[in-house]
């Protein structure tokens, strides 16, 4: 019984130490990163971005017609983009940085920095 | 030809105001197959487009007359049109074959597709060979993308205006306003007049007399169109409220590269089909983008609009023609 008990509390240990860690994996996204995100159909796609700072956020127009990145903060702007080009910002502070396309604004997305 | 003159009249007057609402509701819908209402003593009437040329001679052919074009964006070169300065062109030649030669050219905007010098000059070169004195401009968000936010387009179209760009003129007794809200756009916004224009606005026509004919032209649509693709002004209500006691207002537009119509108390709001390429109508695809048809198709949906002015009548008539 005494066994029994001590094996089945160092199993929970270690799958409490393994959830813990996995936590902490999924949780800091802990390597600076680049991260894509299209434009497309007037759309920001993922439309919310969360990375670690330090990362760097690609933007690359596939629509028709041209689009810009704009940051409410006026913190970034790219120059206007054609089809296929793209604007790419690294983010050092931790923040959460919400943008829009400055020719239809009604297109907007979010970068979340931590 | 009277007779058949007399049955094309519609008169419903309810509201007592001289406009018949049920006549001009009958006009937008003709006005997508070619067919212009006119204001006759306070009657409107709707003929097609085919029997324009009855009245060379009436008094249809007005005061004067102008011609309102929109969204040329040269530099454009996608499949949903790979030649912009054709059909271009071909708006020209399409004003040139006006029975009467319009006094001048309205353009409400996207005149470029990137604000590149080369694209100005290209429009600026094109339109030269319009029979028209002279062109007006308003800018297109499109017009505003270059270094300087603008630099280009003011640096050419700037002179005499305030601001952004704003500015008014008088013709034959008809007060034209020129308005920017392409400008300063905030984030999930709609266009945007700002406080400085409005104020500007509101000066401007303080002292007119309430029976002069007003024309507003901006790009983006002064009414609620579709929201949700930006097809709106957020500010414009004030901007309206200054022309509520005039007795004839016509506000042109375009951006959103359709013909539309809208009659509101005095107010008669009308978009401009594109001379470059057409966009789906609201609501009808998953964004407002260019959308390609047919090459065989496209110039049944580009056009220019033709209006005339004739003094002492209640409305102006806007002629809505394609290119094909």
């Amino acid at each position: 019984m005494k066994r029994t008990f001590s094996t089945l509390s160092v199993a929970m240990l270690a799958i409490l130490v393994l959830m813990m860690a996995g936590r902490a994996r999924s949780l800091s996204a802990a390597t600076p990163a680049e991260v894509a995100v299209k434009i497309d159909n007037f759309v920001f796609s993922p439309n919310t971005v969360t990375i670690a700072a330090g990362s760097t956020v690609r933007w690359t127009n596939h629509d028709d017609i041209p689009h810009n990145v704009v940051s409410d903060d006026k913190s970034f702007k790219s120059k206007v983009l054609d089809t296929d080009e793209v604007f790419t910002y690294t983010f050092t502070k931790p923040g959460t940085y919400s943008y829009f396309c400055g020719l239809h604004p009604k297109m907007t997305g979010k970068i979340v920095v931590q | 030809m009277d007779d058949k003159l007399k049955k094309d009249e519609i008169l419903h007057d309810h509201n007592h105001d001289g406009i018949d609402r049920r006549g001009f509701l009958k006009c937008m819908a003709w006005a997508g197959t070619g067919a212009f209402c006119v204001m006759q003593g306070g009657v409107l009437k709707s003929y097609s487009l085919s029997r324009l040329a009855e009245f060379k001679d009436k008094p249809m052919k007005g005061d004067f007359s102008f011609v309102q074009i929109s969204d040329s964006h040269m530099g454009f070169s996608k499949p949903a049109n790979p030649d912009v300065v054709a059909t271009l062109k071909a708006a020209v030649d399409k004003i040139n074959a006006l029975p009467t030669a319009p006094s001048f050219i309205l353009h409400t905007g996207d005149i470029t597709h990137l604000s590149k010098p080369e694209e100005f000059d290209n429009v600026d070169q094109i339109l030269k060979s319009a029979n028209a004195k002279e062109v007006f401009y308003v800018p297109g968000e499109h017009d505003m993308v270059g270094e300087g936010e603008g630099k280009q387009y003011l640096e050419r179209y700037g002179k005499g205006t305030q601001g952004s760009g704003w500015y008014s003129f008088d013709q034959k007794g008809v007060h034209f306003i020129g308005l920017v809200n392409v400008l300063n756009l905030k984030a999930g916004g709609l266009g945007s007049l700002g406080q400085e224009q409005l104020e500007w606005m509101e000066k401007d026509v303080k002292h007119l007399s309430k029976s002069t004919p007003i024309v507003v032209f901006a790009h983006i649509p002064l009414w609620s169109v579709y929201p949700e693709w930006g097809w709106g002004t957020d500010d414009s209500a004030q901007a309206l409220s200054y022309l509520k006691r005039f007795g004839s207002v016509t506000v042109l537009n375009g951006h959103i590269h359709q013909t539309m119509q809208k009659v509101e108390g005095n107010i008669t709001f009308h978009t401009a089909a594109s001379t470059a390429f057409p966009q789906p109508k609201p609501g009808t695809a998953p964004s407002p983008g260019p959308m390609t048809v047919p090459a065989e198709q496209l110039r049944s949906l580009l056009g220019v609009c033709d209006v005339n002015y004739v003094q002492g009548q209640h409305a102006l008539a806007v002629v809505d023609s394609t290119l094909e």
